[in-house]
């Protein structure tokens, strides 16, 4: 039975790593992700949920222990932000490369120094190339829905691998908003229990991990890389499944009246809504304006991208971090190298926005959209523009 | 007196420790039970105990909310502590017909003048209610019931469940803060 009750994102997300039953949490808390574990831990300590909660003493050590749990074959949580994630970065890279399907909420926000608790994706790109499925979510119930999914996607025989599923620091995380749970026994049918194929287990020794001489290294990555390329058409299957049963559809590259679009914004987290009230203003004024929301980051979405965008004159694309002497927005790089090899390709004008927490009305996205549009037209000597900074 | 438009933005003007953020929690979950669409959230970042505090709703009874971005041309601002009225701007940004709802014991012309608020205001002495009903002057629940009296925006009954939950063995005293506050409300004629 499903219900509709107003809660704050964060607990919110802890409900449904609940629903989602697991064996282990291991987490250490960290601003703004502090609520998330704060209600997991409570839930254990109240007997709500039959789970092992492992209080660590670093992000360092809360991924290790997630190594440890997920390779015994236990459904495994933790969650991070920023600094959290930038200390674990080491392990991250181990989870995946040892097909371990452990989940991890991130509540995005900035890396210092100078120092910021507030939400940019500067923490989300630290870890573009560890090997993790990361999905991004704009609202509280794509949060939740796909902190269920996350699991059913990780631990999907063709996929064992470990998902981030990727909320916006407080702009997501500290909001009261309307959500839909699932209820239990819908969610039981959706989520079948753990059967990791070859945990650790004394009377079957396996080995993980291992030492790879040079002569093996690089097959061990290419097997990753073809693992996560392939995970693409599991996780479409999944949201398929969970659209058939909850009635809410997911897709890699989500569409806002963009077919047929000039102009395309391209937008990623919690600003998507707001810039969308933006594409609806526009379009109310006669513009041939659409938007297209990255809903997966890895493995990149190349060919429902190019679908998506290939029409357009203008693509604009708005990140929400910046690779400091680079190309400037990290995802309008991606973006730009999906579509270069295209004889037909619109024009990708890169933006970089709400840094460190900085607002962004929908004001600010009818600006962008409309300095984007002449910057297409006319030419700019700027790679991008970060917008709104003062010089 | 209801405020007859799709959405509405209120942002609540507090110190920390005294409920602006328990009060638009309860609000936002009122609405929601309605089937209505809203949200509820503090001014990011770290706050401090007796410092100046913001708070903010949305509450759309038609459509999701999809702005996230902060409130500044609010159609409500709530003033729960009426020392702030000489520390902070709190009409800042405030719609030009929207209202100022102040816990106070003096009256919105007093009020209007010594401020020099040009706004629509409603008056309450949520203190002394809070004082009465809780024996504490804590008025954030107290503050709902005139909150809810002014703007219409929600049944003041479907904040009973929330408060209930919220306070637990606590909570008929504060719905009888809520209500004593949704009566005694004095909204200034036009």
């Amino acid at each position: 039975m499903t219900t509709r009750i107003g809660v704050e994102v964060s607990i919110a997300v802890a409900d449904a790593v609940k629903l989602a039953n697991p064996d282990v949490v291991a987490a250490y808390p960290i601003t703004p992700q502090t609520h998330i574990v704060e209600h997991l831990a409570e839930l254990v300590a109240n007997g709500e949920l039959d789970a092992e909660y492992i209080p660590v003493e670093s992000e360092h050590s809360a991924m290790s222990a997630c190594l440890g749990s997920a390779a015994a074959g236990a459904r495994t949580f933790t969650a991070t932000s920023s600094q959290g994630l930038a200390l674990m970065n080491e392990v991250v890279y181990v989870a995946s490369s040892m097909r371990l399907p452990i989940i991890m909420s991130v509540a995005n926000r900035a890396l210092s120094s100078p120092l910021s608790i507030w939400c940019d994706h500067s923490d989300m790109m630290s870890v573009r190339d560890t090997g993790w499925i990361q999905i991004i979510t704009e609202n509280g119930q794509q949060a939740v829905d796909n902190t269920i999914c996350a699991f059913r996607i990780g631990e999907d025989r063709r996929v064992l691998l470990p998902v981030m599923v990727h909320l916006d620091g407080f702009n997501l995380t500290h909001v009261i908003e309307p959500i839909i749970f699932p209820g239990q026994e819908e969610v039981d049918r959706f989520l079948p229990p753990n059967n990791y194929p070859l945990p650790l287990n004394p009377d079957r020794p396996v080995a993980m991990g291992d030492f790879a001489p040079p002569a093996i290294f690089t097959e061990a990555k290419w097997a990753q890389e073809v693992n996560i390329r392939n995970s693409m058409k599991p996780i479409l299957e999944v949201w398929d499944e969970f659209n058939r049963i909850f009635g809410r559809q997911y897709a890699p590259v989500e569409k806002y009246h963009s077919d047929g679009a000039r102009v395309i914004l391209m937008t990623m987290g919690s600003v998507s809504e707001t810039a969308s009230v933006a594409v609806d203003e526009l379009r109310g004024a006669g513009q041939e304006v659409g938007q297209v929301r990255l809903r997966l980051w890895r493995p990149f979405p190349f060919d429902a991208l190019r679908r998506a965008v290939s029409g357009a004159d203008v693509l604009i694309v708005m990140d929400r971090a910046i690779s400091l002497g680079g190309p400037g927005g990290p995802v309008a790089s991606e973006v730009k190298a999906a579509l270069y090899n295209l004889p037909e390709k619109p024009r990708v004008v890169s933006f970089v926005a709400g840094l460190g927490g900085r607002d962004i009305t929908v004001t600010d996205f009818k600006n962008i959209i409309k300095r984007g549009v002449e910057i297409a037209a006319g030419g700019s000597p700027n790679e991008y523009e970060i917008y709104g900074v003062r010089e | 007196m209801t405020i007859k438009k799709s959405l509405i933005e209120i942002r609540w003007h507090g110190r920390g420790g005294q409920g602006a953020v328990t009060s638009t929690e309860l609000l936002a979950q009122a609405a929601i039970s309605e089937g209505k669409y809203a949200q509820a959230f503090p001014s990011f970042g770290p706050e401090r105990r007796g410092a100046p505090v913001q708070a903010f709703n949305r509450v759309d009874a038609r459509e999701p909310v999809r702005i996230r971005a902060d409130i500044t041309e609010p159609d409500v601002v709530v003033v729960l502590d009426p020392s702030l009225l000489s520390k902070v701007n709190v009409t800042s940004g405030l719609k030009k017909d929207g209202w100022v709802v102040i816990n106070t014991r003096k009256t919105a012309k007093e009020i209007k003048s010594e401020f020099g608020i040009k706004h629509r205001t409603a008056t309450v002495n949520a203190t002394k209610i809070a004082r009465e009903k809780l024996g504490v002057s804590i008025v954030n629940t107290t503050m709902l019931g005139a909150v809810i009296r002014v703007t219409g925006v929600v049944a003041k009954e479907s904040t009973h469940q929330p408060l209930e939950k919220r306070f637990g063995r606590l909570g008929e005293r504060n719905i009888n803060a809520m209500e004593t506050a949704y009566t005694e409300v004095a909204i200034e004629e036009q």
